[in-house]
């Protein structure tokens, strides 16, 4: 088996006539007396998607998009190109236009020398390790199974898709890596419809991993009963109330929390420029006792996942917040370099179009001790609350939102009726001082996460155990209800 | 107003669009050799330039261009689709492959093809879209310096965010195996600042922006600057509420994402998947009498203007909503076969919608005549988070901004929620405001709701 940057060097520098010597010469050209760094990005990704609707396979589209991204830093400037062609006088002009930004000068890269990296998933190509006609058999089964579970389900959506994404990076620090990365994922929505109402459920998951993963495991069908599920549940539902109260939290996606509350204020770039309600607060006790946050980009498979970050900087597991306390930020080079931090293999982006910044991999809090059912039985009256949909968060003031589409009443000490959606708000820096029971059944969520911040997007997961926080805002509509 | 844009007119857009152009039809026809009933290619090229000046200094300098095709072939009802963004021939060969590859697999759906040829658009006003800026990297850095340092001026004011400088062009062309062949150029540009105020531990931040076809639109840089830090400014000491029904006002710049909802639930996507909780409801009020809303596709510089939709659908003015009920629904041609209606030349989105200003008492409001006329109750400016269901109608969203009592601002608010049913939101429309925000392709004023759940404290 090659090794990634066998592959990379082939399906990246060959096709144009490059060579990794040509890439020192390409760092000549950048580098000048007041650069401190530079970077060469080159990406070659190819995706599709399959969808199936009405009962019929009526849409597949696929895609390739490839090109290299040229970026030179300047103290805390940062200049940067790209071009879609990866050829030699094309690198050099995006060379000489993200070096716009620093006096003339010559200087010299580092040699670029290999690092070895661990392979957190298979290098084979998603796309083509299935055939077309498997890909739509697998759409037609889900599709008759959540047709097949209730006569209620009136429309079924099904789609999969994949991405093979190979990277390989040369910076200036003599960093030479590559990665190929495989993504897979399987989503499933339905419509139910019962006495003129209508309601929609939806699963799905993947990760980075083979479609046959996904389908031998059993998971992809657990996805389609679950979207029905859902669905039928919320034919059922009530309206939610709204106030302050106790909330329960399932074990799993419910992580969206931390990714909006303490997540993105954790993040490098923001806390170097003190925009983050969290900045300046290294060290301080911002979570309850017990209360232990990671983000670990090392779990074989997971969709939030890397071998290596977009900068060539292996993934840690970082910890964030320690029994209570602030202890890590996630970091990039260039913010790790400004504050005299090191990298903590952060460094992401959504394409070689894009500058890399401070990101998540995968975020979930350590489990503790409780039994989830003891948990339920603590709570007089309050919301428990299974699955979310996207959250929001401005990390400046610390404010947050997430949204969950299965909930349920917790009324003395038991759950009882399903209630609507409804959008949950409490502030970051406080929340997790709020945390009263830690369930002992840590779940990472299905493999569904994307995050955005400015403008770009990158998978990611997120994952927690059951988890008793007093005193939340729930924005429902039933005034009075759970201000009990 | 101030200008201190430079313009140039002399450009090749014009053979650049040519180029696409000629590459769009030598597709077509190459998709039509391989076996393909029928054929349709967009084609594209954008460049641009991006600065961004934080506490006076240059932070991020970036330049793009970006170039992409993509084809959709049918043989017979089978569809199949490939894009690239490598326009190398071998990579435009690859992609015809891939797509004609495609549609072996997928199964014949009766509805699936081209929109009628009858229907394509014959005539192509000029709809003053393309205003290059012949941007510099130094003139750039030199305008978003201004922007700041008008806004950091201000008392309150204890961090930045930086402010941001774009000029951006962008060549398309549509073509299709009836022939069609239609090109587009447009030009975006934007200015924006995003400021720190601070009191003591607390922080707020918020901005402002600018964003028009032409940079002669631009009001004064400074003023940019002035406005982001008023605005972050004002939140200095926001509260929570209590829990509470009250009136809800939302300003312009969220009060479009109402009307948002509204083409979200009638749009042909939503209707054919019975996804929407305005099923069935062309000819039935949807909102309060005196409520208009006209899609104009013929604005000059209109953000979303344009004479043809996504599958070269000539567009037309036409009213979505008269007197409150609701006239037609926003579809392509693969929703209205499904629906067996016509298509409303909306493949693609709508192209610019205009909400009329008026009110239940039928006079209009600017947005001080409008926090009179609330009395009490709560002034949205920022909205968080997604809980919209488009198939309920179910809202619980995120919500900041201002307490008002007695017509008048009294104390900022934040970390609270404001609810209800999009169905009875709609119908609870007192009024929308003559303050039309111009930055986007949805026009709309303030608009006043009689009553919604706000959840606090």
């Amino acid at each position: 088996m090659d090794s990634p940057l066998a592959l990379a060097e082939r399906s990246l520098l060959a096709p144009g006539g490059l060579s990794t010597h040509d890439l020192e010469r390409v760092f000549s050209r950048v580098m000048a007396p007041s650069i401190d760094a530079a970077d060469l990005y080159f990406q070659h990704s190819r995706s599709e998607s399959w969808v199936l609707e009405d009962g019929i396979v009526r849409d597949g589209s696929h895609s390739i998009e490839q090109g290299v991204g040229v970026r030179a830093v300047s103290g805390d400037k940062t200049g940067f190109a790209y071009s879609d062609d990866i050829v030699l006088p094309q690198l050099l002009e995006a060379a000489s236009s993200a070096r716009a930004i620093a006096r003339d000068g010559n200087g010299a890269g580092k040699p670029l020398a290999v690092r070895g990296t661990r392979a957190l998933y298979p290098a084979d190509n998603p796309i083509d390790g299935m055939d077309n006609a498997a890909k739509i058999a697998l759409l037609r089964e889900l599709d008759a199974l959540a047709r097949s579970l209730d006569s209620r389900i009136k429309q079924v959506i099904v789609s999969v898709n994949a991405t093979h994404d190979s990277v390989l990076i040369a910076a200036a620090d003599g960093t030479l890596a590559a990665d190929v990365r495989p993504l897979t994922r399987v989503n499933v929505q339905v419509i139910a419809e019962q006495n003129g109402r209508r309601e929609s459920g939806y699963s799905g998951g993947g990760g980075r991993c083979a479609y046959r993963e996904l389908i031998e495991s059993g998971r992809a069908h657990g996805w389609a009963r679950e979207a029905v599920r859902q669905a039928l549940l919320n034919l059922d539902a009530v309206d939610a109330p709204a106030g302050t109260m106790d909330v329960v939290l399932g074990p799993g996606w419910p992580g969206v929390l931390l990714h909006e509350a303490i997540g993105h204020g954790l993040e490098g770039d923001f806390n170097r420029k003190g925009t983050s309600a969290f900045a300046g607060r290294m060290g301080d006790k911002v979570a309850a006792d017990g209360v232990t946050v990671v983000d670990d980009g090392t779990l074989p498979g997971r969709r939030g996942s890397l071998s290596i970050d977009d900068e060539g900087t292996p993934t840690h597991c970082t910890t964030l917040i320690e029994n209570g306390r602030l202890v890590g930020y996630m970091q990039d080079k260039h913010n790790a370099r400004l504050m005299g931090m090191a990298p903590t293999g952060n460094g992401r982006r959504e394409s070689f179009a894009h500058l890399p910044m401070p990101r998540m991999t995968n975020t979930y809090m350590l489990a503790g001790e409780h039994d989830p059912a003891e948990i339920i039985a603590s709570v007089e009256r309050g919301l428990y609350a299974v699955n979310f949909g996207g959250g929001q968060v401005d990390i400046t003031n610390g404010k947050f939102v997430f949204s969950a589409n299965e909930a349920y009443l917790i009324e003395h000490g038991r759950i009882t009726r399903p209630v609507k959606g409804a959008t949950l708000i409490g502030s970051g820096p406080d929340v997790l001082t709020r945390v009263a029971m830690l369930g002992n059944d840590l779940k990472l969520d299905e493999g569904v996460g994307v995050c955005g911040k400015e403008g770009q997007s990158v998978p990611v997961g997120v994952g927690m155990p059951t988890t008793k926080i007093t005193a939340m805002t729930v924005g429902g509509t039933q005034a009075g209800v759970g201000n009990g | 107003m101030k200008v201190n844009a430079n313009i140039v007119t002399a450009d090749d857009s014009a053979a650049e669009l040519d180029r696409l152009a000629e590459l769009a039809e030598d597709v077509i026809h190459r998709a039509r050799a391989a076996g393909a009933s029928q054929a349709e290619v967009s084609a594209s090229v954008s460049s641009g330039l991006s600065v961004n000046v934080r506490l006076g200094e240059v932070e991020t300098v970036e330049r793009n261009r970006d170039r992409g095709f993509g084809l959709t072939v049918y043989f017979g009802q089978r569809k199949g689709s490939a894009s690239t963004a490598d326009l190398k021939p071998a990579s435009i060969e690859a992609t015809i492959a891939q797509a004609c590859a495609i549609a072996r697999f997928t199964e014949p759906d009766p509805y699936a093809g081209l929109a009628d040829a009858a229907l394509m658009q014959t005539d192509f006003p000029d709809l003053d879209l393309w205003h290059p800026w012949r941007l510099d990297v130094d003139r750039a850095i030199e305008i978003g310096r201004e922007v700041e340092a008008a806004g950091h001026a201000h008392d309150a004011i204890t961090n930045s965010e930086g402010a941001g400088v774009q000029g951006g062009d962008a060549l398309g062309v549509y073509a299709n195996s009836h022939g069609f062949v239609g090109r587009e150029r447009g030009s975006h540009h934007s200015i924006s600042c995003s400021l720190i105020a601070g009191q003591g531990d607390a922080m707020q931040r918020d901005g402002w922006y600018e964003y028009v076809r032409d940079a002669h639109e631009f009001p004064a840089f400074d003023a940019i600057g002035r406005k982001a830090a008023d605005r972050a400014a004002a939140r200095l000491g926001a509260r929570k509420l209590s829990t509470r029904e009250c009136p809800v006002l939302f300003v312009p710049e969220v009060a479009r994402s109402l009307i948002g909802h509204l083409v979200g639930a009638v749009s042909g996507g939503a209707l054919y998947r019975r996804a929407s909780f305005l099923l069935d409801h062309a000819g039935k009020p949807v909102l309060p009498d005196f409520v208009r809303i006209v899609e104009k596709p013929f604005l000059p510089r209109g953000h979303a203007s344009a004479s043809f939709d996504g599958e070269g659908v000539a567009t037309g003015e036409s009213a979505l909503v008269e007197r409150g009920v609701l006239q037609r629904y926003v579809l392509g041609s693969y929703s209205a076969r499904k629906l067996g209606l016509q298509t409303t030349g909306n493949a693609g989105g709508v192209h610019n919608l205009e909400v009329a200003a008026g009110s239940v008492d039928g006079s209009a409001f600017g947005f001080d005549e409008l926090l009179r006329k609330m009395g009490t109750g709560l002034v949205v400016t920022e909205l968080i988070g997604h809980g919209v269901s488009i198939v309920t109608g179910d809202y619980s969203r995120g919500a900041a901004g201002f307490w008002v009592e007695n017509g008048a601002i009294v104390y900022p608010v934040q970390e609270i929620t404001i609810a209800g049913n999009l169905r009875d939101i709609f119908m609870q429309m007192q009024a929308i405001g003559t303050d039309v925000d111009l930055r986007s392709s949805i026009l709309t004023g303030s608009i006043l709701i009689g009553k919604m759940t706000i959840a606090g404290e």
